[in-house]
This record gives C-alpha cells, structure tokens and sequence, in this order.
C-alpha cells in the first residue's frame, strides 16, 4: 500500500487553492491598474465573453409568451455578435452595435423558468447571477414576477432590463435604479384608450370593471376608470376576480343587473380569455342598455393570448405596446428577420424584449463598461429611434421608455391566424406623458434609489 | 329575486361539471379503493379529444394564392380542409363547426382506453399499497399527462367553440315573467346541464338495473364474498375504471365552448372535486352528485358583489368554509356510510 500523501481529496483541494488564487490575484491588480471600471461590481466579464441572462416563463401558463419571447433573444444574441441580417440594428438610431457582440464581447446567454410565479423567478435568476455569472438579467411575463426580479437584481448589482410587465408598479412605487422598462404601462394604456373609447361610444356611459387580483389589475383597473371618468363615463362598480379563476359566469351575470352599458377586463392571459368568452357567451354583446350597444373594453391586448379568444375578440377596443402590421423601417426588419427564422410574425412580448437587449448592448457600448452604474447612467435620459415606437425617451427619473402608445381593436375580418388585430389610432406619447411623482405612481415617495454595482 | 335565479342556474353547470368529476372519482373510489389524483386529467384529456377532433377535421392541404400577400410579402399560403373537398365548402364547413358535440363519439373509445391503459398499467399495482402512496402516484400521472398535453398543444387556451345554431344566449327572465334583459342564460350551458344529468341517470341506470352493475355494487359492498363465489371481480372494477374514465372524459369534451381548454384544467377542477367527494361522503354515488350542484350552486353565490361586499374575499372560501362545517357536523359527508377510508 502506497504511502503517498497525494490523495484524490488532496489534489483536488490543492487545485482550488491554486485556482481560487489564480482568480482572485487578477481582480486585486484590476483595480488598481483598470481604473476606468472594468471590475469592482457583480460579475465583472474577465474572459472574452460576457454571459446574459433570459428569466422567461417556459412553463405554466404564460409559457406560448416565454417561448416568443427567448426566440427574441436568441434573435437578438444572433444580431449582437454579427449573424443573421441584423435585424433592428441598422435601423436603431445608436450605431454603436456592429455585430462584434458587446464592448468587444462575444454575446452567450443562459435562461432560466420563472414559471409566473415571483418566488420561482428569484430563484432562477439568483442562479444565472451566482452560478452562470449573468452581467444582466432580462425577462417577463407578469408584473408580480418583474417587480420581485427587479428587486433581487437591485440586491444583487446587476441591471434588470424587463419584458413585459404591464403594472404602473415596476417603473412606479417599486421602481428601481438598476431597473428599466421598455414596455408601457398601464397609466399609458388608461391615457390612450380613454379618448378613443369616448370618440366611438359617447362621453355617457356607465362602465363595470372585473379586475385580475394583483398589483397590475389593481394599477390597470385605476388608470382606466381614472382616465374614463375624466372622459365624462361613470364607474358603477368594480369586482376584483381571483387570478385562478377560470369560470367568469357568476361575476359576468351581475354586470347586466348593475345598469351597466360597457364592460372593462382588467385581465391578461388565460384570464382575459375565459372571461371574454364567457362575456360574449352570455350575450352581453348583443344587448342594448340605456339605450346604447352593451360593449367590452380590453385594456392590455396581446395576439397571442386573443388567439385562445378566437371570434370573441372582434370589435373589441384594447391597447398594445408594438404589432407586427406597423410599416415603420425598425418594425419591418424585425418582423422580416424574425419572421424569415421561425415562420410566423414576432408578437409584442417578443419586440420588446428583442428592443431590450439591444438598447442594454448600446448602453453598455456607449458607457464602454458593464459596470450596472455606467450602464445605468447611459441609459437615463437616452433618446433613440428605429426601434419600432418611433421617437422614445428612456426618462432618468423612473427608468420608463416614453414613446406612442397603439389602440388596437379585435378584426372584423381577420385574412390569416396572426391578423387579429387591426390599429385603430397611433396615440402620440405627448398624450400619455405623466410627472413622475404622479399618484398612480407612487407619488412623491416613490424613488430609484441607489445604483448599486454589487461587490 | 332575479339575481338569485341568475345564480342557481349559474351554479347549475359549474355543478354539473363537478358532480360529473365527483361521479368518477367516488366510482373508482368505490370500487377499487383507489384516490385517483389523476381524475382531473382525464376530463382535460377529455377536452383535447375535441380539440384533436377539431384539427382533424381541419386539417387541410395547402395551396399558393399568387393574388395575396402573407406578413413577409411572399405569395400568401391559404389551407383548404380536405372536409371542403369532399363534401363541399358549405357542409365542410359545418362539419368543423359541430366538431364538439361529434367529439362524444369520438372521446368514448378513447377516454375508454385511457381508462383502461391506466387501471392496467399502473394503478393495479397500487391496491395493495397505502392511500398516501396512491395520492402519489396519480398525482405524479396527472403531471406527466398534463405536460404532455402541453408539449403537443402549447400552453395557451385554444377556441373550441360550439356550433353557430348552439351559440348566443336566451332570456330566460322575460319566460318565467321577470323584466327582460335580467336573466340572461347561454343555450350551450343549459345543454350542458341537460347532458350531465342524462349521463349521470345513465350511470345509475346502469349500476342500478343491469346484472353487471348489480354485481359492482355487490362487489362494492363486499368484495371477497363476491369473489368467493367465484366472479372476477377485479375484470368488472377494471371496466368501472374505463366507465370513470369516460364520464370524467365526457364532461370535459362538453365544457369545451365554456371555457377554452388548457393542459392546466384538469387541476382546476380536481381540488374542488376532492372536497365535493369529502362533502358528499367517501364512497357515496348520491352524495356526490347532490355535494356537486349543491356547491356549484353556493359558489355562485358567494360571486355575487352583494355577498362579496358584505364579506370580502367569501368567493374564494366559501367551498371549504362548507366543507369544515359539514365535516364539523357531519363527519362522515352528506351521505357518507359508515367504515368507508376508517379502518
């Protein structure tokens, strides 16, 4: 028997030290001899790689919504590091992407299943930060899940740049400096909507809202009804639904007793689905009441989920970030590069993500750091184009994007299962601008904080 | 008085759909002994036969429209089902139209086979185990077969409408003398109502007055007697199980145009026909049913903005509020018998 100390344990110890040295002695010297900030936060990218990482649903209900959207991403990752045509990048009014990946990086990416529950989110991106080394981290559906993401990601040092997220909180009462939304809101969707509504239905009506129970149906249900009164409409009641429902019919039935003339549904995915269809089951659509056409308000569209809708949908008023049919130079590269990939037109939740980590990849080019706080600092203020919503604004003040916002109605006539959706009106960003102390969005109280960089 | 009539019959379906669960469940309870987890599933497999039954007859050739354009400007791609070719756009077009209700035809010998698949295959070999390892294993189907219906499908809502001549709803207030406009009540649900209480006498019927299901009820109450006298029992038990199966399955396949199917359904449904089962009574055929409507029923109620601004948050509880109180009071259910799930 050999009396040799090298022992498997032994080596392998010996190899950590060794490696943990290795490692550790570059960042000591980096900080001294980088000091333009290629180090000193979370996850400072050290080899010729820098890794992003994609939080999206891949499974429970928003999943169809995940699966577009890592298809956005990988699409974007491809573009970044110069495959493909380039998608948006030639369009995009910044030219500091020229397909060499980010600040000289080759692009990777990890994903991870947030599956819409906020604690399965913050576990996964805790391992893409800690295990995968993720600079930033990106993802939606769901303002429950953005909103907690964001929050880890503030802890952590690492820049959130959400999907989509709906809910005046995330760029609100809960917003945060290492936080940024692309995506509008519902304050926008309540603004663009409202004149639209009073313009085809009259300024008297009698509105009943059923609102999803969650921070973005409770922001959605006040924007709407706030936005609707000043129109001259009045709110006759408001009925909060469990998320889990999925029979609307004993909250349906009352509307018609309530004197109601329109119906507001506050609810987004398999929610929006099942109570639109059980609305138009009950006929609600072919009523008269005061007099006037009984009718239905869906304030936040998607195409994907309106297609679980199906003829439901037609007529029906509602408000959309961004839809494949626009004819801007940006939106017709995306949806020819995206549309040339996998078969079908990208959907909104798709777009913006895509939007996304383009503008984080100029942010950090431009700052020529990942450091979350030159990143963060490039992004404030940003005014760029070519992205598909025209002219926008990234507002330092709350890390919101600042462009039109698209009303949209269910089609008539729809010539092919992507073309449900027609636009109504482009409504100008003038329109849907607030202060950003506004009380729907936290008031006075309601700050970024601190950029944190991380360790 | 309206709103209350609104109500009951609102409470009527949902009931329906989960007396029809309950039924299966306290059936396959009954016989095999067996908690079935994977009850749920099977009326969202239920569902999709419709929906596969709805592509099928969809499914079409493609031809090249020159004179259309899709999203990209390409010559636009137009799928012509082959039910148009064959019996002209007008009928074939109707035929996809009454896919649903074909769909019963088409999901018994399935829902049968599943049932049978199922009983065979793997829950045989649990009879002998613990309830907890049965909860288990049902459990652990109803997750299997749930991703697997979203792997093929997707997880969005997928339309499956009724027929046009089914659709639109009727007012049932200015019939029975209320103001029109206030009881308002879709024919589809009605039907729905109609169908389950016809397949639940069916089943009754069917334990009640054939010899096979005089034999499962005797096999029910006393198993080994039965098998002493030299039945197979467990040949019949196994056909009960396809018979569950095929309720559970029918009562999805008909829930179709009220709800939008999903993969994720079938969970839905399952907890709430747990307590159903609970509050009629483990093991009681009637029990369930009436424990089905009777909760259906208080359900509705609870959603209505009075109740709901009387007590916050009631809709959400109600179910299970009852359920302690009648296990409080009751504890064996509404019509539980005595020794059943208590040795």
């Amino acid at each position: 028997m050999s009396k040799s100390k090298l022992t498997r344990r032994g080596v392998l110890k010996t190899g950590a030290y060794a490696g943990a040295a290795g490692l550790a002695t570059p960042i000591i010297f980096d900080g001294s001899v980088w000091a333009d900030g290629h180090s000193g936060f979370t996850n400072a990218p050290t080899g010729d790689t820098v890794t992003l990482g994609f939080n999206v649903p891949q499974s429970g209900p928003y999943a169809d919504e995940g699966a577009d959207e890592l298809r956005a991403y990988e699409l974007a990752v491809e573009h970044l590091n110069g495959g493909g045509d380039g998608g948006m990048i030639p369009t995009f009014s910044s030219k500091t992407l020229d397909g060499t990946g980010i600040n000289g990086k080759k692009v990777e990416y990890v994903t991870g299943d947030t599956q819409t529950k906020s604690d399965a989110a913050r576990a996964s991106a805790r391992s893409m930060i800690e295990k995968d080394g993720a600079i930033m981290i990106t993802g939606g559906s769901s303002s429950g899940v953005a909103v907690a993401v964001q929050a880890l990601c503030q802890e952590a040092g690492i820049i959130f740049m959400a999907g989509l997220t709906h809910s005046n909180d995330t760029t609100g009462k809960d917003r945060k400096a290492n936080g940024f939304r692309h995506f509008f809101n519902s304050y926008m969707s309540g603004a663009a909507l409202a004149p639209v509504l009073a313009n085809a239905y009259g300024k008297d009506r009698k509105a009943y809202h059923l609102t999803a129970d969650y921070n973005w149906g409770y922001t959605t249900e006040e924007a709407v009804v706030q936005a609707t009164e000043g129109m001259g409409w009045e709110t006759v009641n408001a009925v909060k639904t469990p998320l889990t429902q999925t029979d609307f019919s004993s909250y349906i039935a009352p509307v018609l007793q309530s004197g109601a003339d329109v119906l507001v549904l506050n609810h987004y995915g398999g929610n929006m689905v099942n109570s639109l269809t059980n609305a138009v089951q009950f006929g609600l659509r072919d009523k008269e009441v005061n007099g006037k056409n009984f009718e239905i308000v869906v304030p936040l569209y998607s195409r994907l989920m309106a297609r679980g809708a199906g003829a439901n949908v037609k007529g029906i008023f509602g408000s959309t970030n961004w839809h494949w049919s626009l004819q801007d130079e940006g939106s017709k590269a995306f949806v020819k590069s995206f549309g040339t990939k996998y078969g079908f037109p990208p959907s909104q939740a798709a777009h913006t993500v895509y939007c996304q980590t383009l503008l984080y990849a100029d942010a950090v080019n431009r700052a020529g750091s990942f450091n979350p706080c030159a990143v963060a600092e490039a992004l404030e203020g940003f005014e760029f184009d070519g992205l598909g919503n025209g002219k926008t604004l990234y507002r330092a003040e709350d890390h919101q994007c600042f462009k039109d916002v698209l009303v949209v109605k269910g089609k008539e006539n729809p010539t092919s299962e992507f073309d449900l959706l027609e636009i109504v009106e482009v409504t100008p960003v003038d329109q849907v601008m607030y202060a950003p102390d506004h009380p729907q969005m936290g008031g006075a109280e309601a700050t970024l904080g601190e950029c944190n960089p991380g360790a | 008085m309206d709103a209350i009539i609104l109500q009951i019959l609102n409470g009527l379906d949902k009931g329906s759909a989960y007396a029809l669960i309950a039924l299966g469940l306290t059936l396959i309870f009954g016989t095999l002994g067996v908690v079935n987890f994977a009850h749920g599933a099977l009326f969202m497999i239920g569902a999709f036969c419709a929906v596969t039954l709805q592509r099928l007859l969809g499914s079409s050739r493609t031809i090249v429209d020159e004179t259309q354009k899709d999203f990209l400007g390409n010559p636009l791609k137009v799928e012509v089902p082959y039910v148009h070719d064959w019996f002209g756009p007008e009928m074939g077009a109707s035929i996809i139209a009454w896919s649903v209700p074909l769909a019963i035809l088409f999901a018994i010998p399935i829902m049968m086979f599943v049932g049978f698949a199922m009983e065979r295959g793997l829950i045989k070999h649990f009879y002998k185990r613990p309830h907890a390892d049965q909860i288990l294993v049902t459990f652990g189907l109803a997750i299997v077969l749930q991703e697997v219906i979203k792997a093929f499908y997707g997880a969005n809502p997928i339309p499956t409408p009724a027929p046009p001549a089914l659709t639109g709803a009727f007012d049932f207030g200015a019939m029975i003398g209320f103001d029109p406009n206030t009881i308002i009540y879709p024919y589809w649900r009605l039907i729905y109502f109609a169908f389950a209480a016809f397949v639940i006498t069916a089943v009754f019927a069917f334990l009640q007055f054939t010899t096979f299901g005089m034999v499962v009820r005797a096999g029910m109450a006393d198993r080994e007697t039965v098998g002493i006298l030299g039945i197979d029992i467990d040949k019949r038990f196994t056909m009960m199980f396809a018979i569950a199966a095929v309720v559970a399955g029918l009562a999805g396949v008909m829930y179709t145009p009220i709800n939008s199917p999903n993969y994720h359904m079938g969970m839905d449904f399952l907890v709430l026909s747990f307590v159903v089962v609970v509050v009629g009574g483990m093991g009681s055929l009637p029990g369930a049913v009436l424990a089905g409507f009777l909760l259906g029923i208080l359900e509705s109620f609870a959603s209505m903005a009075a109740v709901i601004d009387l007590i916050p948050g009631i809709n959400q509880i109600i179910i299970y509020l009852v359920a302690i109180v009648i296990l409080l009071t009751r504890p064996r259910g509404l019509m539980g018998r005595r020794g059943v799930m208590e040795d």
